[in-house]
């Protein structure tokens, strides 16, 4: 007998990963046959990087059970250090892939750095601190970028705050202009790199849920108390999940803010974390198929509403509620439960 | 006319055969006060290694207090805990399990969106050392260790004979199973002392009793100790060897099974004092 047989949970992440590539394969083949609007080629970045958001918000609001409500905050850390390090390495660097995938992760890093260092005050707390502190969080780094100046040249890089007194020497290039945000990125984010980014993001999420951190970390979502009772280290797991969670956000602000010719810090608000968090409530807490497809859909969604003009949002906020009580409703679930994989059968044959 | 009692050495209630060993768990004049309401007050217990130990007492005496004071949920104003020799003050929840304590819960706290199998494993995880990048690239020491954890715990839901159930989703066990699966997750902790809080509270007597054999069966099995509350007084009767009972946050008899049920402050505390007509 196999040591670790093929349970539900495999099964299902086996699905998620074959449909996501799927999509990327005609996606792919409409492309290059021309068939695809260009409307919605330009969109194919911002809805990985989105996808990226929302399975990784899923992982601190789903599997841990804490409410963040910056998340976009994580994705602006990402977004303004990754970028500012690929264009230093500009020269540097000429291979734009290579480019690429040093600015993801330092961009990751840096958004980890940022979610560690919230977690040490919030995370020893029980109770719904994480909210308002990421919210804080969000609006502050916000402030940051809009008053943040660096440039480069031949010394290195150079900052300052509130107005420019970076004193770039000649053939010097300021990257962060403050309220301009970054100008003149060189557009390396493609559909290929957002695919991978977003197949990176679900091999991380679903191995380390299907781990030892995984287990302690929903444990702690179902019951603290026990949790703790059987020596679990709630600390260390709840920082696990938050840390991971933040710097899947910040690789995502690379390749979204690298598919732009110029990005500004008030691209990621509160509303844009709402919005992920709007993906993550519909696709399912958890669940993070749901979250893929809530955040392809509801991004390629007022695109498409395009024609109604004004009654965009309203048609907008409709479809939201019909899908919220669709995914609710009780026969609706137990129709829809009857296609999920192994739900009777597989169970005996196992 | 009961009310003073001559208090009884707390030694007296260990078995002979742990007699001549040091005791697991001593407790030292334990107590804490709830804004004013001494919910437990000079607690004295002293446990043997291998004892089956009841603690009784009306609803409201302080029982589980007591339970949550050894865990550290809530930590004692006054006293102190020994486990195996050692003071417990300034330990956490975690440190206490990890030093040796286990338990389970009057009201049941599984992970109920879990399997039965995975709340067991979280049982181990203390246990377990592979860390997170091994969990993500799916090193060597992950495969080894989660095949080690999958067979430990079907092994210790087999004590249990729950095996079977290892996909089941702990939150839709039936009550009497998820009592089990509760003792079964606290066992995975590997403890040296198990706390039962009310073990047989809603099951039907012959879960009762598959459940006395399967205490005694840890016991032998684990060389362990064991300390349960139960209301059910044909069990704590049966397996106990030793009992202490509690009134109103206080001990008011500590004895063997027979001691205890012909004291008469324990009469007095169960039944109310008898009027003269
Ligand atoms: N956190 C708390 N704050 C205030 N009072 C508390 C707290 N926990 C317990 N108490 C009080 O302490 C007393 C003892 O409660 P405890 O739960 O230990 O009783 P018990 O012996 O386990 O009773 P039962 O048999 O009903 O389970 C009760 O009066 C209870 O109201
Ligand atoms: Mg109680």
């Amino acid at each position: 007998m196999k040591a670790l047989k093929l349970n539900k949970t495999t099964r299902r992440n086996y699905l998620t990963y074959a449909l996501v590539i799927l999509a990327y394969a005609i996606l792919q083949i409409m492309g290059s046959t021309g068939s695809l609007s260009s409307s919605l080629k330009g969109m194919l970045v911002p809805i990985c990087a989105y996808v990226v958001m929302a399975v990784s918000l899923n992982l601190t609001v789903g599997v841990l059970g804490e409410l963040s409500l910056g998340h976009a905050g994580f994705m602006s850390v990402g977004a303004f250090t990754g970028v500012t390090v690929a264009v230093a390495l500009q020269d540097a660097i000429p291979a734009a892939p290579v480019r690429m995938v040093i600015a993801l992760i330092v961009g990751a890093a840096f958004a980890a750095l940022a979610g560690f260092l919230i977690g040490i005050p919030v995370l020893r707390l029980n109770g719904d601190y994480l909210a308002i502190v990421t919210l804080a969080f969000g609006e502050i780094i916000k402030s940051i970028f809009n008053n943040l100046y660096v440039g480069v040249d031949a010394g290195g890089l150079h900052m300052s705050l509130l107005s420019d007194k970076t004193n770039l020497a000649d053939g010097g290039r300021l990257i962060i202009g403050g309220p301009m945000g970054i100008g003149g990125i060189q557009k390396i984010s493609t559909f290929t790199a957002g695919f991978l980014l977003v197949m990176v993001t679900l091999v991380i999420v679903f191995h380390l849920v299907n781990s030892r951190a995984g287990r302690a970390i929903m444990a702690i979502r179902d019951n603290r108390i026990a949790a703790e009772s059987v020596g679990v280290n709630i600390t260390k797991y709840k920082m696990m999940a938050f840390v991971t969670s933040a710097a899947l956000a910040g690789s995502s602000g690379v390749l979204f803010a690298m598919n732009y010719s110029t990005i500004v810090a008030n691209k990621f608000d509160f509303n844009t974390s709402i919005l992920v968090l709007v993906f993550v409530v519909l696709g399912g807490l958890g669940n993070m198929l749901g979250s893929i497809i809530a955040a392809a859909a509801l991004t390629i969604l007022p695109e498409a509403l395009r024609q109604f003009s004004d009654y965009r949002m309203l048609v907008y906020a409709i479809v939201l509620i019909l899908v919220m009580l669709a995914t609710n409703n009780p026969t609706f679930k137990a129709f829809f439960s009857r296609f999920k994989p192994g739900n009777r059968s597989g169970k005996e044959a196992a | 006319m009961f009310s003073k009692l001559v208090p009884v050495p707390s030694s007296s209630m260990i078995p002979d055969r742990d007699i001549d060993k040091s005791p697991i768990l001593e407790c030292i004049n334990l107590g804490i006060t709830f804004g004013g309401l001494k919910a437990v007050e000079d607690f004295n217990l002293t446990i043997g290694r291998t004892e089956i130990a009841g603690l009784i007492g009306p609803n409201g005496a302080g029982k589980t207090t007591v339970f949550n004071l050894l865990t550290k949920v809530y930590q004692p104003t006054k006293g102190t805990i020994l486990l195996d020799g050692r003071d417990t003050h300034g330990m956490n929840t975690m440190q206490v399990n990890r030093a040796g304590i286990a338990r389970t819960f009057q009201n049941i706290r599984l992970f109920s969106n879990l399997s039965v199998e995975d709340n067991v494993k979280i049982g181990m995880d203390a246990h377990m050392h592979y860390n997170m990048w091994s969990g993500i690239f799916r090193l060597p020491s992950y495969w080894k260790e989660e095949k080690t954890a999958h067979s430990r715990a079907l092994e210790l839901l087999s004590l249990f004979n729950m095996a079977d159930l290892a996909d089941v989703k702990a939150g839709s066990l039936p009550y009497g199973a998820q009592r089990r699966l509760e003792i079964v997750r606290a066992l995975a902790t590997n403890p040296a002392l198990l706390l039962l809080d009310e073990p047989a509270a809603g099951m039907n007597p012959s879960e009762t009793a598959e459940l006395m054999e399967n205490i005694r069966k840890i016991r032998d099995t684990f060389q362990i100790a064991i300390l349960l509350i139960e209301h059910d007084m044909n069990l704590v009767m049966n397996i106990c060897e030793g009992i202490c009972v509690l009134n109103f946050g206080r001990v008011i008899a500590k004895g063997s099974p027979a001691d205890i049920q012909s004291n008469p402050a324990v009469i007095e505390a169960y039944l109310g004092k008898q009027k003269e007509a």
